[in-house]
């Protein structure tokens, strides 16, 4: 099993520092990211899961503890290499442009491209795959700003998709979508994650589908960071402590969120 | 299909080109046929001794500093729009061409300050384009610092428009203390003139021209990266800090040059891309890269010869030309395009 973990981590804390002080947001954490598996990152608004993926992403450096890439210190990583191991989707929105979902998706192959960005038969064979395994074959010619969010995200997994990277890293991607479009999007990325054997973590607010969908979760909570299978997280407990209030509780038999509204 | 719409829309440009560069060779005050402005650019004495002197001394320079200044521009708004993320983007609009103003007036209007022998070197092609392209490269840079701060592009704008007035007043304040004389060359040079260029400075022109042209090419991938946004070209393995730096450097010699020997001449640099980006429907750099320069140099021989419509006895400012066809090209994209957040 050892070598099919493509990240982990030592304890580390993550936060911000400046020159003057540091500020952690989270300590103690210890995170293992393997292949083929599908991982959702959640907890309350503000509790550091942006401050963490900007952390495994090497955006930032943890304050104390490394974050290790196929065995090599994140932070040695150049932008390009860094580009060929692992991919995003992010929550931001693209500049105005006349790009088509196939040049969209193309721009994943950036990394591997030759100074003009010229793309080879291996590059096309990619970016098709990608759209062929996202099932958005309908749009490929459609300007990307004609499609509805539900499709763009589908796009956006798919330009990641194409930059063939052994982890994919999503934040947020099933906000702004209705209950049906959140569901077959992890349901993608659940098949994703089998079929291409990559390993895809993805921060979320909807635990319940989470639970559901995925084979890990990293739940973060005030006391600790933890990372387990859902059913092993249940057992234990860990839901209960995400939300420090006592009007919502967790059912461990129903195995979802229950409101006591008083 | 796209593409062979590209490949048709590359070769009439292409024709388009040729025609109107033997159109401002023959058309002027004084009308030279075709065929003698052949026998002219090939080498041989034409029938008139005066016409192979306006043709060489005049008439050609005029449109190679025409093209080159079509060219420069219009990528150089290119450049900016994709780098600010903002389609009104463009080194008139933001403020370059006040910038490099401003570096000019120092120049011109500032050097009788300064002891004799530093006023030569500094009132020199050099020292001007210099001048101009520092005047440049500091409004680029200060927009850059506004652009991280404010997302917003209607914010941008009106920092370029600030710039602009900035400038003026600044050289209002220069003219005040300066000579008639020199007030009169610098009068001369705001509004803009593609002619008065010896072979010389076109080559100086055309060197700087051309490496800004060359940075500009380098940067195609890291445009069509910066598509995405920041962050999302950063994480397909984009240096954006070493990209956008090349990219500026690119922007501000282009403006800078250009402005410096012909002097600020309005919309083009906005236009110019649009255009390009309407014909071919594309947000590829590589083909809007080729596309912008092919347009930008008709467009700026076309604004060369009306302003010097043959019934005229004089020609018109180039920049009067350029503003009266650019100025509703910005107001009808601010209209109709709903692409601009």
């Amino acid at each position: 099993m050892e070598n099919e973990i493509i990240l982990h981590s030592d304890t580390i804390s993550i936060g911000y520092a400046s020159k003057k002080e540091k500020i952690i947001i989270a300590n103690d954490i210890t995170i293992q990211l393997q292949k083929s598996k599908l991982i959702a990152l959640v907890g309350v608004n503000g509790i550091g899961k942006s401050t963490l993926l900007k952390t495994i992403t090497g955006i930032q450096k943890p304050i104390e503890g490394n974050v290790y890439l196929n065995n090599k210190n994140i932070a040695d990583y150049t932008a390009k290499d860094l580009a060929q191991q692992m991919s995003l989707v992010l929550t931001e929105h693209l500049p105005p442009s006349n790009l088509t979902v196939f040049e969209l998706v193309a721009l994943g192959r950036q990394p591997y491209t030759n100074w003009l960005g010229t793309l080879t038969t291996e590059d096309l064979e990619k970016v098709n795959d990608a759209i062929r395994l996202t099932k958005i074959e309908h749009l490929a010619q459609k300007k990307h700003f004609e499609i509805s969010d539900g499709q763009l995200q589908k796009v956006l997994i798919a330009r990641a998709l194409a930059q063939d990277t052994p982890l994919i890293i999503l934040d947020e991607p099933t906000t702004h979508l209705d209950l049906l479009h959140k569901f077959t999007l992890l349901q993608l990325l659940q098949r994703l994650a089998k079929e291409t054997q990559k390993c895809i973590l993805f921060s979320t607010h909807d635990i319940d589908l989470a639970i559901q969908l995925c084979d890990e979760m990293i739940v973060m909570t005030p006391e600790k960071t933890v990372q387990a299978s859902p059913c092993e997280l249940i057992k234990n407990g860990t839901f209960n402590t995400i939300f420090d209030d006592k009007s919502i509780g967790f059912d461990q038999q129903k195995g979802k969120f229950i409101f006591e509204n008083r | 299909m796209t593409t062979k719409r590209h490949y048709f829309l590359f070769i009439s440009f292409a024709i388009l080109l040729a025609f109107f560069f033997s159109m401002d060779l023959i058309s002027g005050q004084v009308s030279i046929p075709l065929k003698e402005v052949f026998k002219i650019l090939i080498g041989h004495e034409s029938s008139k001794s005066t016409w192979d002197y306006i043709i060489l001394n005049f008439r050609l320079p005029k449109a190679i500093t025409a093209i080159l200044v079509g060219m420069g521009l219009s990528i150089s708004g290119l450049l900016m729009q994709t780098l600010f993320r903002n389609p009104l983007a463009g080194p008139y609009v933001l403020g370059l061409s006040s910038g490099s103003s401003l570096g000019v007036a120092f120049v011109i209007l500032g050097a009788g300050f300064l002891p004799s022998f530093l006023n030569q070197a500094v009132l020199s092609d050099y020292g001007i384009v210099l001048a101009s392209c520092l005047g440049s490269f500091l409004v680029v840079l200060a927009i850059m610092i506004v652009a991280q701060r404010l997302r917003n592009t209607m914010s941008i704008l009106i920092v370029g428009l600030m710039f602009g007035s900035f400038a003026g007043a600044i050289v209002n304040v220069l003219s005040y203390f300066s000579t008639a004389e020199q007030l009169q060359k610098f009068t001369f040079w705001s509004m803009g003139n593609l002619g008065n260029l010896s072979w010389n400075s076109i080559g100086i022109l055309g060197t700087v021209v051309s490496v800004g042209l060359l940075l500009s090419l380098f940067s195609i991938k890291s445009l069509d990266a910066l598509l995405l946004g920041e962050n999302y070209a950063k994480s397909v393995g984009l240096n954006f800090k070493k990209a956008r730096f090349i990219i500026i450097i690119a922007t501000s010699i282009l403006a800078g040059s250009i402005t410096a020997f012909a002097g600020p001449i309005a919309f083009i640099g906005l236009a110019v891309p649009h255009i390009a980006k309407l014909l071919f429907q594309t947000s590829n750099h590589k083909i809007l890269f080729f596309s912008t320069l092919l347009l930008g140099a008709i467009l700026m021989l076309i604004c060369d010869i009306i302003s010097q419509m043959p019934y005229l006895s004089m020609t018109l400012p180039i920049n009067a030309i350029t503003s009266i066809m650019g100025a509703p090209v910005v107001i009808w994209l601010l209209i109709s395009k709903k692409n601009i957040q």
